[in-house]
């Protein structure tokens, strides 16, 4: 199989997690990526725990099942973990980003992994000083971005505009909102 | 030219149909296709197609509404999923007695009862002997791609029968992939216009549509419709060809992927086919002749051409995503091991997998050919039917 | 019988397709004067004209020349005896097939309808 970059993402229902793996998707796309992004569809409830996934390739993508065992793992709310096992399938080297207020260091403790990267990120601080609501996952796009190395900071940023002008083109305060928490998040995210 | 984008499967359908630009649209919403109506929706209001838009209260009358339409001499099309197609059965059979090219996306989701909104192809498979064409879609692109072709496969002078064309529900309608859109000029290029023989607004040559038809013609009627069936095949490769032209993108009546000198072929449909390709791949390195054929044209069934390239595998596997409930297998089994019946016999199992959208994996469906493998050496089939990942 | 015979007249290859009716009116060649129990008989004498009955009749079989009723066109009629129900002046009278067809037997071959339509002798031979 061709190297696919496989990401999960654990949040709750209206914290924007399938809207980040579609984001992160179509800036992929815009840097001549293959991808997919979906949600596991559940009961659309406000709050409920809800996964995201992501596949990212130079190859067309064509398995059509659940990402069972993530190179990388994006949590967009700390209260998660410890109720679901976000570290589920994940490989010793994984890559966890974590939307906390924790260090690196406390919140491997608290996923009690050996292996692998952790980083850290208030995403919902970020949030509420540029957005002024608790939404991790623009900032948590930025820790990713910082974390893998994906894509070049610039070039994320401007597909996101591009995409948050078109939904928010009678609210410039929100695009320049998300695009601040892209930014802060990326310079301060955490690693051990 | 075409431009490559990152879409969901009822995004390209909402495009495809846009691009169509059908004269009437009379549809109702239900999960999964809901989007490909609202997206639609939101074309109507901008203006960016002539299409009346009907709203109605049921699918039942989505599906009747659509029927008037196309009678009348429009090019008319609906969507629906699940429930929803099953509320429209009964007037199936009317689009497809009457002989109207009408052109639908199903978003496959499985069937109640337990209540749910996910996907298998309970929905479609029921429909399958209505007269209805049917075409499979492992993906976005192939669902965009189908929808297009449909309608000059729909409005072909010899076949003249409606079309439902397939994606499976959140997995392809709701997931983002890169897909390649054709240039609106292109698309409207392709397609042309409608241009029926008989239609119920001529003034000039008035017909009737829908008189009683009784033993005395009847019969006659559905000869025809089983007919008609045997030129989609030919008018489905040819649309095809020229398909190509437009696109780039080959199509067939089904997908043989490295099947010619595989000793172990599966069998199946939509999107766990792109599922099933990783694991060929993987077991080839491994040295297992393994091989998949993916059916695209599922309604009529392609049996000649299937039965010559199954034909001389050691042990075949269909997958079905769909439960015949007959204590004999899925739909698709009951098909292909019926074409089958005469040819040189390999050994054929099926496996009911995927039922109200549960993950099938490459694990899974490697362990599959492994299955098959063990049949080959042993020549013992110890269970013809399996349902795969089921909690024992 | 009548089924078989026209089979083998055209087959399933000959007939449009859908079960579509190309002729523009064809239902009139579809006699069902024979379906008749009672038969409407119109007294021209008692007759207003007020079209009532040609309103009524579901069939269109009141024939009607210059505003005027001039019969009833029994080739069609089925005998549900609306117009007779409806008729202000009562000029429509509703009689038994069978009588009739006895008397018109007696009186001699010929003369079963005053209108000289096609009666209900045929009824239940097809």
């Amino acid at each position: 199989m061709a190297q696919v970059l496989e990401i999960r993402w654990h949040g709750r229902g209206g914290q924007g997690a399938k809207t980040a793996a579609i984001l992160l998707g179509e800036a992929a796309a815009s840097a001549g990526k293959h991808f997919q992004a979906f949600p596991e569809y559940g009961p659309e409830r406000m709050g409920a725990p809800v996964l995201a996934f992501n596949r990212i390739s130079d190859e067309p993508v064509r398995v059509h099942c659940h990402v069972a065992s993530p190179g990388i793992v994006v949590v967009l709310d700390p209260t998660l973990i410890g109720k679901n096992d976000v570290t589920a399938g994940v490989p010793e080297d994984g890559v966890y980003i974590v939307n906390t207020n924790l260090s690196p260091a406390e919140m491997r403790a608290r996923l009690k992994v050996k292996g692998g990267k952790v980083f850290t990120v208030d995403a919902t601080q970020i949030s509420m000083d540029t957005i002024g609501r608790a939404i991790p996952n623009t900032p948590m796009m930025g820790a990713l971005i910082k974390a893998t190395g994906l894509m070049a900071l610039g070039e994320f940023i401007a597909d996101t505009r591009h995409k948050l002008e078109m939904k928010f083109r009678s609210k410039p305060e929100v695009i320049e909102g998300n695009i601040k928490a892209i930014e802060r998040a990326y310079q301060e995210v955490q690693s051990e | 030219m075409s431009k490559r984008v990152a879409i969901t499967g009822n995004e390209a359908v909402a495009q495809a149909m846009r691009q169509i630009n059908p004269d009437v649209v009379a549809a109702y919403p239900i999960t999964p296709q809901t989007e490909i109506v609202q997206i639609f929706s939101s074309f109507v209001a901008d203006g960016d197609v002539d299409t009346e838009f009907v709203t109605v209260e049921s699918e039942h009358s989505a599906m009747s509404a659509t029927i008037g339409a196309s009678a009348a001499g429009a090019r008319a099309m609906t969507a629906t999923s699940s429930q929803g197609l099953a509320l429209m059965w009964e007037v199936l059979y009317v689009a497809a007695g009457l002989r109207l090219p009408i052109v639908a996306p199903v978003v496959n989701r499985a069937l109640s009862a337990p209540i749910n909104i996910h996907c298998d192809h309970s929905d479609t498979m029921g429909a399958r002997d209505s007269g209805w064409v049917q075409l499979y879609s492992e993906n976005a692109q192939e669902a965009y791609d189908n929808l297009i072709q449909a309608v000059r496969i729909a409005e072909h002078a010899d076949v003249q029968l409606p079309i439902m064309v397939t994606m499976d529900g959140f997995i392809v309608s709701h997931g983002m992939e890169n897909a390649e859109l054709l240039d609106d000029e292109v698309v409207r290029g392709f397609i042309g216009q409608r241009t029926p023989k008989h239609w119920l607004l001529d003034v000039d040559s008035p017909a009737t549509f829908g008189a009683l038809d009784f033993a005395d013609w009847y019969f006659e009627h559905r000869r025809q419709l089983a007919d008609a069936q045997t030129y989609v095949k030919g008018v489905v490769l040819e649309v095809a060809k020229e398909f190509a032209k437009i696109s780039g993108r080959d199509y067939d009546l089904f997908e043989a992927y490295r099947l010619d000198d595989a000793d172990f072929a599966v069998v199946v449909l939509n999107s766990a086919a792109g599922t099933a390709k990783a694991v060929v791949d993987d077991l080839r390195k491994q040295g297992v002749k393994a091989g998949l054929l993916k059916i695209r044209l599922f309604r009529p069934f392609p049996h000649e051409e299937m039965v010559a390239a199954l034909a001389g595998k050691k042990a075949i596997a269909v997958l079905d995503r769909a439960d015949g409930l007959s204590t004999m297998g899925g739909p698709v089994f009951v098909d292909v091991r019926s074409a089958m019946y005469d040819a040189p016999g390999p050994k054929m199992v099926n496996y009911i997998y995927g039922l109200g959208g549960r993950d099938v994996d490459t694990e899974q469906i490697a362990g599959v050919y492994w299955d098959l493998a063990r049949i080959a050496e042993t020549g013992k089939i110890t269970s013809p039917v399996t349902y795969l990942g089921v909690r024992e | 019988m009548s089924a078989n015979a026209k089979a083998k007249e055209k087959g399933w290859k000959d007939v449009p397709i859908g079960g579509l009716i190309l002729e523009a009116g064809s239902s009139e060649k579809y006699e069902t004067g024979d379906w008749r129990t009672y038969r409407p008989v119109w007294d021209q004498d008692k007759c207003k004209h007020c079209m009532i009955c040609w309103i009524y009749c579901p069939d269109s079989c009141i024939l009607v020349r210059e505003g005027k009723m001039i019969g009833i066109d029994y080739e069609h009629c089925k005998g549900c005896g609306i117009c007779a129900h409806e008729c202000p002046a009562k000029c429509i009278d509703m009689r038994l097939e069978t009588e009739l067809q006895a008397e018109g037997a007696a009186a001699g071959a010929g003369a079963g309808s005053a209108s000289g339509a096609t009666s209900g002798g045929e009824a239940g031979g097809k």
